[in-house]
Order: structure tokens, then C-alpha cells, then sequence
């Protein structure tokens, strides 16, 4: 078998062909290759909102691409998360000589802000070649959760955008019917973010110790 | 003391007269052999175990045997709700409207793990814990999906069960008495969960676990 990436007929799909049309083809489109490392390698890419849906139309349009099909569409959550650096520092020393310049080491914590992404998943089923694969990510976790709608390009996208927005909270300016579709509508929550905390049950829970957590763990962790 | 005594001494009367080609019954004996073997289910699937209990009803495993081959698709017309499946939340209010709208005397079949607990799914958030916090359950098969087989216990313990109810007196079936609800309240989608999570009346809080913590 031929690279996923290319089909029989020889056009290549790869994140950065189509980077490369996308630039040329949508003025001012912004579209970075996100790396993948694994051993798949599918690598995707990263659009920028204000021309992702010209961007989605030019792929379906396009005459030797033609992503015709868009077969998934998924939420991902990046929560906040603090990377610490150990850094090398000079810095001038008291020492028994009087001050001194020395090297010491610094542990610096920075935290990088956390966002939603989409991901969407395109097909060709005229040319048979696939997956493309779509970013999308939000400014932030808060109220930046917007993202553009691609169901407008992609009419398979609705109902999965419907469920990125009932379960992650991304909400898709331009979808024709932005509703719950899983949980009902008076629910609040976002169950799929990694900090959902599902409601508790005043219910008295059999405790025999076994569980992780239970208090004879607990109090075991504590002696 | 008394009563049990003539009873059993009734009972060796029957079998005695029995014996000599003479059948004598109680009106609450033929009325529970009609009820027994002829319970109507609900035809009414939320999962892969209404898979199973489409099985049992089938040629193979032939719950028609039993006098319960009637599915009804209809609760006014159904005797018994078996719930075969995993229950959400956002169905739990329907299937306590289905049980409100069936006639007395009515029971339940808690089929599989997800009806009984909640099962692979009892951590998540969006299944219910067991139906039996809304509505009395008669009978609790535990499996993923429980075996046609199991069904068939399951039908058949509620068939002894549905024998062994009284008409009169104290120890009279729940649908005999008259301060004993037939319909329990449908719970409300609340903003994080139903509300409310549970019916004291049917589900009480559970006593103490017997299993203690060595210290």
C-alpha cells in the first residue's frame, strides 16, 4: 500500500501540500502544520478564524483535492497547565572575597493558558484520498469559546458541532441550529472538560476499604 | 400459631381428596394461576439488553411457554415493564411515565446491569444509577446482557412471587392496598442533574455497611 496520504492518482494530501495551496490559494489564510509524532505521522493543521470557513471552501472546491466529505468532527480540552524550567542563571554572590558573579540554577514556573480545540477529519470520496485533518482552537476556556462553524462548508458537521458544543461548551458562530443535542436543554455543565465534576449523590456509599480513597486507605496513607 | 396449623391441615386435606379424583381450590389460587401465566410485557428496549429479551420471545428460547409472548406496545395494555437496557437520564422521566401509566397490578424486571446500578457506566454523567430509585422493582437480574435464561429465572421468580400474593388481609399484594401509590412522582431535568436524584419511598437510604474497616 501507497502513503495514506497519497492517493493512486499521485495528489498529495499531506498537512503541508495542502498548507502550501491554502496560502497561495485564500489570501491572508494563516495555516500552521501542527506535528504529530507519532508513528502515524498525521500531521494537521491549524487554522485561523477569520478564514477557516474560506479556507474549508476552497478545499471542498478544489480541483484536485476536493474534500468533499467531512466524516468527523471532535472536541479536544487543553486545560491551564504550569510547565517548570530549571533555568541557569548568573547572579552576583556574597562570597568570602567579596562579591562574585556564579552560576545557580532557577526553577521557573510559566503557565500556558489553556483553550478548546475542534478537529475535523476530511475525506475525498471523489478522489479517494484522505484524511485531512482540520484545527480549530478557541482563544481561551472562558468566554473566548467561539469558534467559526464549518457546517455551512460540511452539512455532516451539524450534529457533531452540536455535540462539541453540548459537551465542551464551543460555541460556533454560524451554525443553523446550535442546540444541545445530548444532554437536555436546562443542563448547565460541560461534561467532557477535563474539569467536569459529575453532581454528588446523597447516598450512602458501601465502604469497605477496597476502593481507592476510601477512608482506611486514607487513614493507612496517614500513618 | 392456630391458623397455620388448619392451614397445613387443609393443605394435606387437598391432597388427600386430590388422591381420590376430587379437586377443591381457593378463589385466590385460581386467580393468581390466571395472573401468573399471563403477564403481558411492555414492548420496550433501551439497550443491547432488549437484544437478549427479543431472543427469549423468539422460537428458540420461547418465553410464550411461560403465557408472556404479548409484548404490548402499549402501557395501558402491559402487565409488566421489563427494563432491558442502560438508562439515561435524560430517559429515566419517560420510564417512570411508561410505569404511571400501566394498570394495576403491574410489575418490573430490571434486566442487566445498567438497570440495576448503573453498570460500566455508573461513574459517568449521564446514567442513572439503578431504576429501582424511582420505581419499585420486583425482580434485579445482574449479567452484561443477562442470558435469555436469566430473563427466564428472573420471569419465573416473579411468577412464584405473583403466586404468592394474597388478596385479603394484612400481608395483601401493594395493588390491593389502597394507600399504596400506583404512580410515583416523574423527576425533572435539573441544571446538573435530575431533580431529584432519588425517591426516598422506593429507594431508602441504606443502612449501615456490614463490612467494617479493621483498624
Amino acid at each position: 500500500m501507497s502513503s495514506p496520504s497519497i492517493d493512486p492518482v499521485g495528489v498529495d494530501v499531506s498537512a503541508e501540500a495542502i498548507r502550501a495551496a491554502l496560502v497561495k490559494g485564500v489570501p491572508g489564510c494563516e495555516a500552521t502544520v501542527v506535528e504529530n509524532g507519532s508513528p502515524s505521522a498525521q500531521h494537521s493543521l491549524l487554522l485561523d478564524h477569520e478564514h477557516a470557513v474560506e479556507a474549508a471552501t476552497f478545499l471542498r472546491d478544489h480541483a484536485e483535492f476536493r474534500l468533499d466529505f467531512c466524516s468527523n468532527v471532535t472536541g479536544v480540552d487543553w486545560p491551564d497547565k504550569e510547565v517548570t524550567e530549571k533555568v541557569k542563571v548568573t547572579k552576583v554572590v556574597d562570597g568570602p572575597d567579596g562579591p562574585k558573579e556564579q552560576q545557580v540554577e532557577e526553577t521557573r514556573k510559566t503557565l500556558i493558558p489553556g483553550y478548546l480545540e475542534t478537529v475535523y477529519h476530511l475525506f475525498s470520496m471523489e478522489k479517494k484520498h484522505g484524511p485531512v485533518i482540520l484545527r480549530l482552537r478557541t482563544a481561551n476556556r472562558g468566554e473566548g469559546n467561539h469558534l467559526p462553524s464549518l457546517t455551512p462548508v460540511w452539512r455532516s458537521a451539524e450534529f457533531q458541532e452540536r455535540e462539541a458544543f453540548d459537551l465542551f461548551g464551543i460555541v460556533f458562530d454560524g451554525h443553523p441550529d446550535l442546540r444541545r443535542i445530548l444532554m437536555w436543554e436546562d443542563f448547565t455543565d460541560h461534561p467532557m472538560r477535563k474539569d467536569y465534576v459529575p453532581p454528588e449523590e446523597d447516598e450512602p456509599v458501601m465502604d469497605d476499604g477496597c476502593a481507592p480513597g476510601s477512608s482506611a486507605e486514607q487513614g493507612a496513607a496517614g500513618q | 400459631m392456630g391458623s397455620e396449623v388448619m392451614e397445613q391441615e387443609l393443605k394435606d386435606l387437598k391432597v388427600e381428596l386430590s388422591k381420590h379424583g376430587i379437586f377443591t381450590t381457593t378463589l385466590e389460587e385460581v386467580y393468581n394461576w390466571g395472573r401468573k401465566n399471563s403477564v403481558w410485557p411492555l414492548t420496550f428496549g433501551l439497550a443491547c439488553c432488549a437484544i437478549e429479551m427479543i431472543a427469549t420471545s423468539m422460537a428458540r428460547y420461547d418465553i410464550a411457554r411461560f403465557g408472556a409472548e404479548v409484548f404490548r406496545p402499549s402501557p395501558r395494555q402491559a402487565d409488566l415493564m421489563i427494563v432491558a437496557g442502560t438508562v439515561t437520564k435524560k430517559m429515566a422521566p419517560q420510564v417512570v411515565r411508561l410505569y404511571n401509566q400501566m394498570p394495576e397490578p403491574k410489575y418490573v424486571i430490571a434486566m442487566g446491569a445498567c438497570a440495576i446500578s448503573g453498570g460500566p457506566f455508573r461513574d459517568g454523567y449521564n446514567v442513572l444509577k439503578g431504576i429501582d430509585r424511582y420505581i419499585p422493582v420486583d425482580v434485579h437480574i445482574p449479567g452484561c446482557p443477562p442470558r435469555p435464561e436469566a430473563l427466564l429465572h428472573a420471569f419465573i421468580t416473579l411468577q412464584k412471587k405473583i403466586d404468592a400474593q394474597q388478596l385479603r388481609g394484612a400481608g395483601r399484594a401493594r395493588h390491593l392496598k389502597a394507600e399504596t401509590p400506583s404512580e410515583y412522582p416523574v423527576p425533572d431535568f435539573g441544571s446538573h442533574d435530575l431533580e431529584p436524584t432519588h425517591n426516598d419511598e422506593v429507594f431508602p437510604p441504606r443502612p449501615e455497611s456490614p463490612f467494617k474497616v479493621l483498624p
